[in-house]
């Protein structure tokens, strides 16, 4: 089941979608809270297979961005296109949107009545339906995929940080999404564990995953993004390839980077 | 036994029969009634929540015999003639709805939001988030505030005795008008009723101990 260290099939996946029209479009987009503004125009592609990962400081809009992406926060002007559908005219169908668009967040959400099983399987089998034996299935490659085949009978209770964020993340895949938002997965977690989320996160980047990651991890995301988007402002500051960290263009990022590492 | 008749004393055993029954009657009423009502209460809807809120704070605004009053003679009003039992049940309904709902609404505002988030990201619609994510939680938290109450409901039973229902109180006072004995009488059906809500205050609070502990 462990599709994960094929270097051919990641290549293989980027070259045939990167090509492709981006999975996520920001055109524009702004986004307020009341009289404050936190998005004041944002423009950004991710393009099929591609890792974005989006840094900043506090209060710069970046979970604001991603949320907005899986329809959590609705846009106030410009346009959004993920997977295919808008966003901005308000008639998207934010169900069907959520099944092609996954989400992990910092304090992983876990259900905690609910196995690591069943958190896995619930949507399934409501959302699309499928029967128990198929969602065993489902809950076993998806469990490997994330390195805990061992825990599907547990609760979530019964285990460490690190690996309920990693159920969480499974619980995200089970869904098959063409895309999985991850917001500052590791920040909840201890040093020691934050390593074992982002070697998940890593792999699923190898296998051509697309990502959108708000990150606090500078050297993880100089590893693994294809683009490096520094915010400020409610802005997109600064953008480009994982070595822009090192040659910061504006005093802000050059700051940031500064204190981050 | 305590100078009372064999026979006394069955008759007030008889009376505390009926007791149970009215709070049977009260809880299984107040849960179907308060299940909506706690609905309505955390509803998004604004308009359910005024109207389950107006009903909650009418039922919680008026002394509990006074609604066995309204409800026994309103029924009467209305030209039909309706057994004790039948009214006290409606206005033990209508009492334990509005406090169950209060509670219940409670608990389901007690599961986290993100609990909803998370459902709702994983594209569930709003009812399948409801039954399958928050209900559960929400009922593990409601077990001892619920077994709390319904001693609540099995002493405040008693106040169907003034509209002539005949219960451990109304038996007890029927003994007593016989034999003049009312410390013994009374402490007797006092004896009782704490027989019968001792062990649910112990089962709720190890409820309560089970729930803190995990
Ligand atoms: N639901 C909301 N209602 C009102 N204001 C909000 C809401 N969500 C976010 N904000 C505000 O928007 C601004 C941007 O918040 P956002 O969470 O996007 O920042 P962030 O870059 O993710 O910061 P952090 O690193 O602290 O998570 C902040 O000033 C925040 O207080
Ligand atoms: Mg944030």
């Amino acid at each position: 089941m462990n599709i994960a260290a094929s270097p051919q099939r990641a290549t293989e996946i980027q070259n045939m979608t990167r090509s492709d029209t981006p999975l996520v479009r920001f055109q524009g987009v702004r986004k307020s809270f009341g009289e404050l503004e936190v998005l004041k125009g944002i423009d950004l592609e991710v393009k099929s297979g591609e890792v974005v990962a989006l840094i900043g400081r506090s209060g710069s809009g970046k979970s604001t961005a991603l949320r907005c992406v899986n329809g959590l926060e609705r846009i106030n002007a410009g346009e959004l296109t993920v997977c295919g559908r808008t966003l901005h005219d308000g008639k998207v169908d934010l169900r069907d949107l959520r099944q092609d668009v996954g989400i992990v967040f910092q304090s992983y959400n876990l259900f905690p009545h609910l196995t690591v099983e069943q958190n896995v399987t619930l949507a399934p089998r409501k959302v699309h339906r499928i029967g128990a034996k198929e969602a065993r299935e489902l809950s076993d490659q998806v469990l490997a995929q994330v390195g805990l085949s061992d825990k599907a009978k547990n609760y979530p209770e019964q285990l460490s940080g690190g690996q309920q964020q990693r159920v969480a993340i499974a619980r995200s895949l089970a869904m098959r999404p063409k895309l999985i938002l991850f917001d500052e997965v590791t920040s909840a977690l201890d040093p020691e564990l934050t390593g074992e989320v982002l070697r998940v996160i890593a792999k699923l980047a190898a296998e051509g995953m697309t990502m959108m990651l708000v990150t606090h991890e500078m050297a993880f995301a100089r590893s693994v993004a294809d683009q490096i988007v520094f915010m400020h402002q409610g802005r997109i500051w600064e953008s480009g390839k994982g070595d822009m960290l090192e040659d910061p263009q504006t005093p802000e990022l050059r700051q940031f980077v500064g204190n981050g590492l | 036994m305590f100078g009372l008749t064999i026979e006394q004393i069955a008759f007030i055993f008889r009376g505390a029969g009926w007791t149970i029954v009215l709070s049977l009657l009260g809880f299984v009423g107040g849960t179907i009634l308060g299940l909506p009502v706690a609905l309505a209460r955390a509803s998004r809807r604004r308009s359910l929540r005024t109207g389950s809120g107006l009903f909650v704070q009418l039922v919680q605004g008026i002394p509990l015999p006074v609604i066995m009053f309204v409800v026994y003679f309103g029924i009467s009003i209305g030209g039909y003639d309706v057994p004790a039992l039948v009214a006290a049940g409606i206005a033990m309904t209508l009492y334990s709805s509005a406090y169950l709902g209060e509670i219940w609404r409670g608990c389901i505002q007690a599961v986290p939001k993100t609990q909803w988030e998370a459902g709702e990201c994983l594209a569930l619609t709003n009812t399948q988030r409801f039954v399958f994510v928050i209900l559960p939680q929400a009922l593990r938290i409601a077990v001892p505030p619920t077994v709390g109450f319904l001693v609540q409901i099995v002493k405040n039973t008693s106040y169907a005795v003034v509209i002539g229902f005949f219960d451990l109180t109304y038996s007890a006072k029927v003994i007593n008008n016989s034999t003049f004995m009312p410390f013994t009488v009374f402490t007797l059906a006092a004896l009782i009723y704490f027989a019968i809500c001792f062990p649910m205050s112990v089962l709720a609070r190890r409820f309560e101990r089970r729930l803190s502990r995990s």
